[in-house]
């Protein structure tokens, strides 16, 4: 098994037609079982045509019904990202993965607040991942985003971390050392955002698949902290952290929009204790994360 | 984007928040002209540069003759003003507000931003206001009243209400606070900004509320639809070589330390920083050379980097994904022959066709110096600076 994807996931892309969509997609097919995966894109104005050989249809909400497709993977350009999400929201998706860098952050406030409100009231809740993140990988069956596939293994030891180069560093340090992952997801680097660390912590823990995590934070915002209070009151598996940024001056955007140090609580050293606290293995050292969860294995 | 304080009240005023009247001024006979254009007994003089704290560091002074404005004038233009947040060096008054002078009876904080944990739009509000907000917060956190605004929904009069008797306003104010926080919540939203403050908000001797600061802050992923706000743009309150990075796509900030680091990803390039720390040294900067690293590219923030004299050795971090670790590596031979690189190169390169790159980095002829992990080349990068 795996967390939220796995070979008989269906996925359409909206966004199919732009040069990254494009990019992408071919390399997400060629990957496993992507010929399989990757069965429908989204263009209202080429409809009817085929890219890859992967029919293009109007809207979310057909390409869903003709294919039973459940994810959709989202490269449109950061002026029309929040409304691609919105779109696969209203067509029921399971999950929407939104790789797009660089939305708005009233954006992605408004298609937030309509997404809660419309569970709120008894609507299907559609999953967001990201937005501004390298995607979610389940190795050796799908790749849904711009992750170099051939660093992965299939493997029993979860990723999570909000860096795209971060998560492809922890994976291969544990492939590297002949540890395969279940998944390997990128949550992303924006303040406004989807599925959080505790979140995806969560379903590491309910996984039968995976036997450790390897937790990867970034200063700014209180997510890290929450997950690991979360853990450490329910996480049943070893888990490795590490949070970037120790050196990050305060009040600068490092990169990411929401690498930006506020208050006092959201420090690198900050969330580095209390990830001590609530029982994680943290490093400092980078270079280690995958050693240190090796030896927490049994 | 920061922008200055007579540009924010432009802003406000624009919404309809009440504002002094004052004139923007590039010189001492500027300001004078400005007092007389306003009138009136006391005028404000204040230093316009984009860092907190200017009344402390002496950027902010009142003038009861058109003498003291003159003279407070040519103290404050051109001085090198240092706050708390400046740095040491402080920053360089090239501009100034004049404004008419104002009948303080009590002073309050308000401010919109974006709440990460709620998703929505945090209103705070504090009776302490003209004074260090995060010292309050710190000190006297009861003060501190918040209210979470959903966009769809926007600012109610209720929650307005909540905050505006909450720090206090007299009851006979009351109706224009409320006023001036859905005012502030508009502007907040419309305009894109990432903090929107203004301390003090003022209550005059009659009974008026006027925003007698203001504090701005956008989304930059937002500018593109703001043509109005990138106009208010000042260079000369920016870093000169993150301008010039910019230009190039290149995320880059300039640090204390010694070791340039070059790095692809915000995650990665931080971690990178944190190992070089770890192991005895610190960081000349960050920078992140994003997905797309051309030869081009790499040469320029090469050439960036080395601008810095502090700069005694370079670390290259790359996590070939799609972008492949011959082609970076090609990258980093041209940068360093083209800018006669004389300070030692640590490359380490992961991922797609590592082999082909480090052939290439070892056929180049050139001193660079190779490494397998972070930690491998944080030590060596360390060890070759000493």
């Amino acid at each position: 098994m795996s967390i939220y994807i796995n070979k008989d996931t269906k996925v359409i892309t909206q966004g199919i037609t732009g040069k990254t969509g494009q990019f992408h997609t071919e390399k997400c097919q060629e990957y496993a079982n992507g010929k399989n995966c990757f069965v429908a894109g989204v263009n209202p104005k080429k409809a009817g045509e085929k890219i890859f050989d992967i029919p293009i249809f109007g809207s979310v909400k057909e390409a869903k019904a003709q294919t039973g497709a459940t994810v959709s993977v989202i490269y449109v350009p950061p002026a029309g990202a929040a409304d691609a999400i919105w779109e696969a929201c209203e067509a029921d998706l399971d999950l929407a993965i939104c790789i797009t860098e660089g939305i708005p952050v009233r954006d992605m406030l408004v298609v937030r607040n309509k997404m809660k409100a419309k569970e709120a009231a008894g609507g299907k809740k559609t999953l967001l991942l990201g937005p501004n993140c390298p995607g979610l990988i389940t190795p050796e069956e799908i790749k849904i985003g711009i992750m170099p596939g051939h660093i992965h293994r299939k493997g029993r030891i979860g990723v999570v971390s909000r860096s795209g180069t971060l998560t492809y560093e922890a994976v291969a340090q544990l492939t590297e050392i002949g540890l395969g992952q279940s998944s390997a997801v990128g949550i992303g680097g924006d303040p406004i955002n989807g599925l959080k660390h505790i979140d995806i912590m969560r379903a590491f823990n309910d996984d039968p698949d995976t036997d450790a995590v390897i937790m990867i934070g970034e200063i700014g915002g209180p997510d890290e902290a929450e997950a690991a209070v979360w853990c450490k009151a329910n996480m049943k598996k070893p888990i490795v952290g590490f949070i970037a940024g120790v050196t990050a001056p305060a009040g600068k955007r490092m990169g990411h929009a929401g690498a930006l140090i506020s208050g006092g609580a959201d420090t690198a050293d900050a969330k580095l204790a209390i990830m001590e606290e609530c029982g994680f293995t943290v490093t400092r050292n980078p270079s280690e994360m995958a050693k240190l969860l090796k030896a927490l294995l049994k | 984007m920061k922008i200055h304080e007579y540009q924010g009240k432009e802003i406000l005023k624009k919404f309809g928040v009440t504002v002094p009247r004052g004139i923007p001024c590039f010189s001492v006979d500027d300001a004078v002209k400005a007092a007389e254009t306003l009138g009136g007994k006391v005028w404000v003089v204040k230093a316009q540069i984009h860092a907190g704290g200017r009344g402390k560091g002496g950027g902010v002074k009142v003038a009861k003759s058109m003498d003291e404005v003159k003279t407070y004038a040519g103290q404050i233009l051109g001085m090198q003003l240092k706050t708390h947040q400046t740095g040491p060096q402080g920053q360089k008054v090239n501009r100034l507000l004049v404004e008419e002078g104002a009948d303080i009876k009590k002073e309050y904080y308000v401010a919109a931003l974006t709440d990460r944990a709620t998703q929505k739009v945090a209103m705070m509000a504090s009776s302490e206001g003209g004074m260090d907000i995060e010292e309050v917060a710190h000190k006297t956190p009861e003060k501190i009243i918040k209210v979470f605004v959903d966009p769809a929904a926007g600012l109610t009069d209720a929650q307005a209400n909540e905050l505006a008797n909450g720090i206090g306003v007299p009851a006979g104010s009351l109706a224009q606070a409320v006023d001036t926080l859905k005012k502030l919540y508009t502007c907040y939203m419309e305009t894109d900004a990432s903090l929107a403050e203004i301390n003090p908000l003022i209550l005059e001797g009659n009974g008026n509320i006027k925003a007698l600061d203001a504090k701005f802050n956008f989304d930059s992923n937002a500018l593109y639809r703001h043509p109005e706000i990138v106009a208010y743009r000042d260079l000369d309150e920016e870093d000169a070589d993150e301008i010039e990075a910019s230009k190039f796509d290149l995320a880059y900030i300039s640090l204390d330390g010694n070791i340039g680091c070059l790095v692809n990803g915000a995650g990665l390039a931080m971690a990178t920083m944190d190992t070089i720390k770890l192991f005895g040294a610190e960081p000349a900067n960050f920078l992140d050379v994003g997905g797309g690293a051309t030869t081009e590219k790499v040469t320029e923030a090469f050439k960036i980097m080395l601008k810095n004299p502090k700069v005694k050795g370079i670390l290259v971090n790359i996590f070939g994904g799609i972008m492949k670790c011959d082609t970076i590596a090609n990258g980093v031979v041209t940068a360093a022959r083209e800018t006669h690189l004389s300070v030692p190169l640590v490359v380490r390169m992961k991922g797609t066709n590592e082999d082909l790159g480090k052939k290439i980095l070892a056929e180049s002829g050139l001193p660079i110096i190779t490494a397998d992990s972070m930690a491998e080349a944080a030590t060596k990068i360390v060890a070759a600076v000493k």
